[in-house]
């Protein structure tokens, strides 16, 4: 109240000055509507806040008088000098007021009875010759005629005026209202009225001043002395007393206020370039001046600072009203607590916080908070808490928003998950709890049941995220059910200055906020961590968790021009969070910490999301500041919880960590077989009575159709009886059962063929489930019952030393299982995606390719269509693509050549395929 | 800095010329032997070589940022921009710094010359069969005493949008 109350007091202070200036030009040009507009805008400004602090007394002048005004601006009274005046004494009361106001802190007690009357009067148009005799009858008082301390002597002074204007007024009034004959009765009626109304309001006034004049003397001795003192005595006073508070406070343009803050920066910054040349030299002269320098900047940087502060109140102050009508509306009884509201912060950063902060104590009192009966039921008091607390720790301000209600319903929201498509069951039945709740924070996501006024709406959690992260904080979420749920907010100081880690990566230097660094490790072959690699993936074991590593050098794709003379041996990992997501940045040195001025970089590299900013350091040099947020996402999942070491890798890495189910077998001699799982269709016992010959070959009546039967063994033959295990392949509506001896497990391996066979129909050996298995190239027995199912089955062995990357993009799951092994044995290293949106996610999310072999007839974006995008802006464009289609017509082929495909291969030629991909390979690596 | 001669060309070409309000002045400069020229009034600064720090991810036409008297200047291979070969490494080469919306941006070039001031009588527009990247930069070429200037369009030759589609 104390601030606002001073705050109130310096800006109506300031406005009455205007008013003053202001009302003396209206006089002057009383046609000008604009001044008018002002002046009553002014009026109603002071009326407003009086309202709103709880200032009867200065409302109701101020009130009257704006009435006046208001019949001016209507054109319903003329302005004149009286008027004018009248309002001057009006805007004198109300400094008198004031000043009490400032003394006490409280309104002087009393009324202004006959002034807001002569006001009233004068707005009713009755003053028009009433100044007259108001002068005549009552000149004593002079121009502060009711200043606002009663002072015993002014008030039955003005009492008498009033009674004047009272006795005068019926006439005048009277007389051209009504003719004649009625003015008898007309005055005999009202006769009465009068000496009625002033008797009360004489008692009233009398009652009402005599007390005040009693108790007066003590508290607002001062201002009572000031008005006996008489006119222009007490406005001098009251003139002195405005300006105390006024004085104390002057209002700036914040733009002045920023560019003084920029000044401060690029000071600090000298300053710092300064220190950083002291530091190289041992015995220097300006050691000391610039010692004292150093002092008087910081105390410079902290005063400047502070002038950009404000308590974290000034954002909650419409906090509690929002709650008690959220809790009205929503039946609800909750009791905000607010603490460490005087807890400061910058001003900019405070309007970014605000929002926020008002969505998600919204929030808590709409879906944490329950109502009481369920709180009573819980064995809770029925009224809900949200506690809201803020503090500063360390360089950060800490936020917290706190409810004992309901917690996050972690079901509620697996189900939201799935609806929205963010997650599949699977995907959430392997989450943490921490990981699930992560989830509000994902766009259109809400769980309220009903969309309500307050919340629901889907747009929420998520802003207030990327708000937040915006200004560099971050946002952690702890929820215990049915306990309550908290929210912690860490947010910078300020965002001018921050304080940044300054390291180096192949000679190149970059600053990392503190904020987000937790920790720093030094990894070496001699120290007790060192970087272990998951398929070329680096991890770090740090205290019983595994780490995922980012390479910064391979991030920001630096190329080591320098000569490569870092000590290959020593790494240095900053520990970075990004929310509840913790990963580690290598890079090749570590300097100091320094303090650093934000900068945004320039307009055409705003969209690197690496960077957050540059900076010049204290040696001069320009540095980019690198974004801890963008490098999580840059480098796979993000903010998801806890189990970070097995589920944050890079994508690469759970790529390569897929796993097959494969279908183990026994069929004729040798090694156990297996095969994809997914290639099977189904897993058939055949009666061989009902098995006949058709060309030459077993087929069985399956399904209404015939199904040829084929041996992995050729020289098999059937029995004539008993039953025999089949393995249906189907694709389209062509199936084709392989007959094996005996179905042996399904096991969930990686498929990693490591010896290409020189037999047909195996794809090669792989270690499954402990054993040598041959892993059986389905492929060759689809030709086998189906001539045309494929073209021949010649095999390629491995090519490459290196395995070439690609990318497989096919809607079959059929042809992608297929595909995969065949293309994974001939020496690929293959990813399969089911759609070309799939697939630009992977573009998006940085993979690379060597070559991508597309579907063209796929649901969604076609293969041409893909292509076109791959081609136009993506980071792949120079990547070579082959389509793979069942049209293979001239017409199909030009056009694939025009959507930007290398070549164009018939989705049944094997062969061709793997030509086509050697050939375009090859192509690539001559043009490069 | 190293233009403390530039204001004497500037007063002597005026000089020179009867009508000075028909003429306009150019920071002529050198790329690749080809002369190019941008108004004087966007010039801010002429530098000589600088320490530049790279800027991963960037744009290759991007060659880093530089620090000018406290404020952070992205620097621009004009080379790279105008589809030229970059510049030898054993040659240092100059900058012009220019002003476009408040932020500053230093156009690397080979060498910078005098300011010349010229009339329109000799400025005339691309020549259709110019280099599409060139015509998207110039406005327009002067016929100068044994050679042609190309005038450069900063706003233009600093829109990287353009580019990508390029």
């Amino acid at each position: 109240m104390d601030d606002l109350l001073s705050e109130f007091l310096t800006e109506t202070n300031e406005n009455l000055s205007v008013l003053d200036v202001e009302l003396v030009r209206l006089e002057q040009n009383p046609n000008n509507p604009e001044l008018l507009s002002n002046i009553f805008r002014l009026v109603h400004t002071i009326k407003g806040t009086c309202g709103f602090l709880g200032l009867p007394r200065l409302e109701k002048v101020a009130h009257a008088s704006e009435n006046v005004l208001g019949k001016f601006r209507d054109g319903e009274l003329t302005i004149n000098p009286e008027a004018v005046s009248l309002i001057l004494q009006a805007l004198d009361t109300i400094k008198s007021l004031l000043a009490v106001l400032e003394a006490t802190e409280a309104e002087p007690p009393g009324d202004d009875l006959p002034l807001i009357e002569r006001l009233n009067l004068c707005a009713e148009g009755k003053l028009g010759n009433a100044p007259a005799t108001v002068a005549a009858a009552a000149p004593p008082p002079p121009p502060p005629p009711a200043p606002a301390a009663p002072a015993a002597e002014n008030r039955p002074m003005s009492l008498e005026e009033l009674e004047a204007i009272w006795n005068s007024t019926p006439g005048p009034n009277d007389v051209p209202a009504t003719p004649a004959a009625p003015a008898g009765t007309a005055v005999a009626t009202r006769a009465p009225e009068p000496p009625e109304e002033p008797a009360p309001s004489h008692d009233l006034v009398l009652s009402d001043a005599e007390p005040a004049a009693a108790k007066m003397p003590a508290p607002v001795a001062p201002v009572a002395a000031a008005g006996g003192a008489g006119g222009t005595d007490a406005g001098a006073e009251a003139a002195t007393k405005e300006s105390a508070v006024a004085a104390q406070t002057i209002r700036v343009n914040v733009d002045l206020l920023e560019n003084l803050m920029t000044m401060v920066s690029e000071l600090v910054l000298t300053r710092n370039q300064l220190l950083q040349i002291l530091r190289s030299q041992k015995e220097s002269e300006f050691a000391a001046p610039l010692q004292r320098l150093n002092h008087v900047t910081s105390e410079l940087q902290e005063g400047v600072m502070k002038t950009r502060m404000q308590p974290i109140g000034n954002a909650w102050a419409k906090l509690p009203r929002l709650v008690r009508d959220l809790a009205h509306e929503l039946n609800k009884k909750i009791d905000l607590q607010m603490l460490g509201a005087d807890t400061e912060l910058d001003r900019q950063v405070l309007e970014l916080i605000k929002d926020p902060l008002t969505h998600m104590v919204r929030n808590s009192a709409d879906h944490g908070l329950e109502i009481p009966a369920e709180r009573l039921k819980a064995g809770k008091t029925e009224t809900g808490r949200i506690t809201l607390n803020a503090y500063h720790e360390g360089g950060h301000i800490i936020i917290e928003i706190q409810d004992d209600g309901k917690g996050l319903a972690i079901d509620r929201i697996k189900q939201k998950a799935i609806q929205n498509g963010m997650a599949s069951e699977i995907e959430l039945a392997s989450m943490t709890d921490q990981q699930i709740i992560q989830f509000i924070m994902k766009p259109g996501f809400s769980t309220a049941a009903k969309v309500t006024n307050v919340s629901g709406r889907g747009v929420g959690m998520d802003v207030v995220k990327t708000n937040i992260e915006k200004i560099g904080g971050t946002i952690e979420i702890k929820s215990a059910q049915g306990k309550g749920s908290t929210f912690v907010i860490k947010i910078p100081l300020t965002l001018a200055i921050v304080s940044a880690l300054i390291v180096e990566c192949a000679g190149e230097r970059f600053a990392i906020p503190q904020i987000s660094v937790v920790e720093l490790v030094r990894a070496a072959a001699d120290s007790e961590h060192t970087i272990e690699r998951l398929k070329g993936t680096p991890v770090l074991r740090l205290r019983n968790r595994l780490l995922p590593l980012v390479s910064l050098q391979e991030l920001l794709r630096l190329d080591d021009n320098e000569g490569a003379k870092k000590p290959e041996d020593e790494t240095f990992i900053v520990v970075t969070q990004v929310g509840t997501y913790t990963f580690g940045i290598m890079v090749d040195r570590v300097f100091d910490t320094e303090e650093i001025v934000v900068k945004p970089v320039a307009p055409i590299l705003r969209h690197i999301e690496m960077f957050s900013g540059n900076t010049i350091l204290g040696d001069g040099s320009v540095i980019m500041i690198l974004d801890p947020n963008g490098i999580a996402s840059a480098t796979g999942e993000m903010a998801m919880g806890e189990a970070a070491g097995k589920e944050t890798t890079a994508v690469q890495t759970q790529r390569q960590e897929d796993k097959m189910a494969l279908l183990l077998f026994r069929a004729g001699e040798g090694a156990p077989k297996a095969v994809p799982l997914s290639l099977v269709a189904r897993l058939e016992d055949v009666d061989l009575a009902t098995v006949e010959l058709s060309n030459g070959l077993p087929v069985v009546q399956y399904r209404g159709k015939l199904m040829p039967l084929v041996p992995i063994d050729p020289h098999f033959s059937l029995a004539n009886e008993g039953r025999q295990p089949v393995l249906v392949f189907a694709d389209g509506d062509r199936s084709m059962g392989l007959i094996v001896d005996e179905i042996v497990d399904i096991v969930e391996e990686k498929l990693n063929v490591q010896l290409a066979a020189e037999r047909p129909g195996l794809m090669g050996s792989a270690i499954i489930a402990g054993k040598a298995t041959e892993v059986i190239d389905a492929g060759f027995f689809l030709t086998q019952a189906y001539k045309d199912w494929f073209g021949s089955s010649a095999q390629e062995g491995f090519e490459e030393e290196k395995l070439q990357r690609v990318l497989l993009v096919d809607d079959s799951p059929f042809f992608r299982n297929l595909l995969t092994p065949l293309l994974s044995v001939a020496g690929y290293d293959v990813t399969a995606v089911e759609n070309a949106g799939d697939a630009l996610a992977l573009c998006e999310a940085g993979e690379d390719f060597d070559v991508i072999v597309s579907d063209i007839e796929m649901p969604g974006m076609s293969g041409f269509d893909f292509a076109e995008a791959v081609r136009h802006g993506s980071r792949w464009q120079r990547i070579p693509m082959v389509a793979l289609s069942s049209h293979a017509s001239a017409r199909d082929l030009d056009r694939g050549r025009i959507a930007g495909f290398n070549d164009y291969v018939a989705k049944f030629d094997r062969d061709a395929l793997l030509f086509a991909l050697q050939q375009t390979l090859t192509d690539q690596k001559g043009a490069a | 800095m190293s233009n403390a001669n530039l204001p004497s060309t500037v007063r002597k070409s005026k000089g020179d010329d009867i009508v000075v309000s028909a003429n306009l002045d150019y920071v002529t400069m050198t790329i690749a032997d080809q002369m190019f020229g941008i108004p004087v009034l966007q010039v801010q600064d002429v530098l000589g070589h600088q320490r530049i720090t790279r800027i991963p991810l960037a744009p290759p036409e991007v060659a880093g940022s530089l620090n000018l008297r406290g404020r952070i200047v992205t620097a621009i291979d004009v080379r790279l921009r105008l589809g030229l070969p970059g510049r030898p490494k054993d040659k240092p080469g100059m900058s012009i710094v220019v002003d476009l919306r408040g932020e500053l941006y230093s156009l690397m070039v080979d060498s910078v010359g005098e300011v010349l001031s010229l009339t329109k009588e000799d400025f005339e527009r691309n020549p259709a069969t110019l280099d599409p990247r060139w015509r998207e930069v110039s406005t327009g070429i002067y016929r100068l005493n044994g050679q042609l200037m190309v005038v450069l369009d900063v706003p233009r030759l600093l829109n990287f949008t353009t580019i990508e589609t390029a």
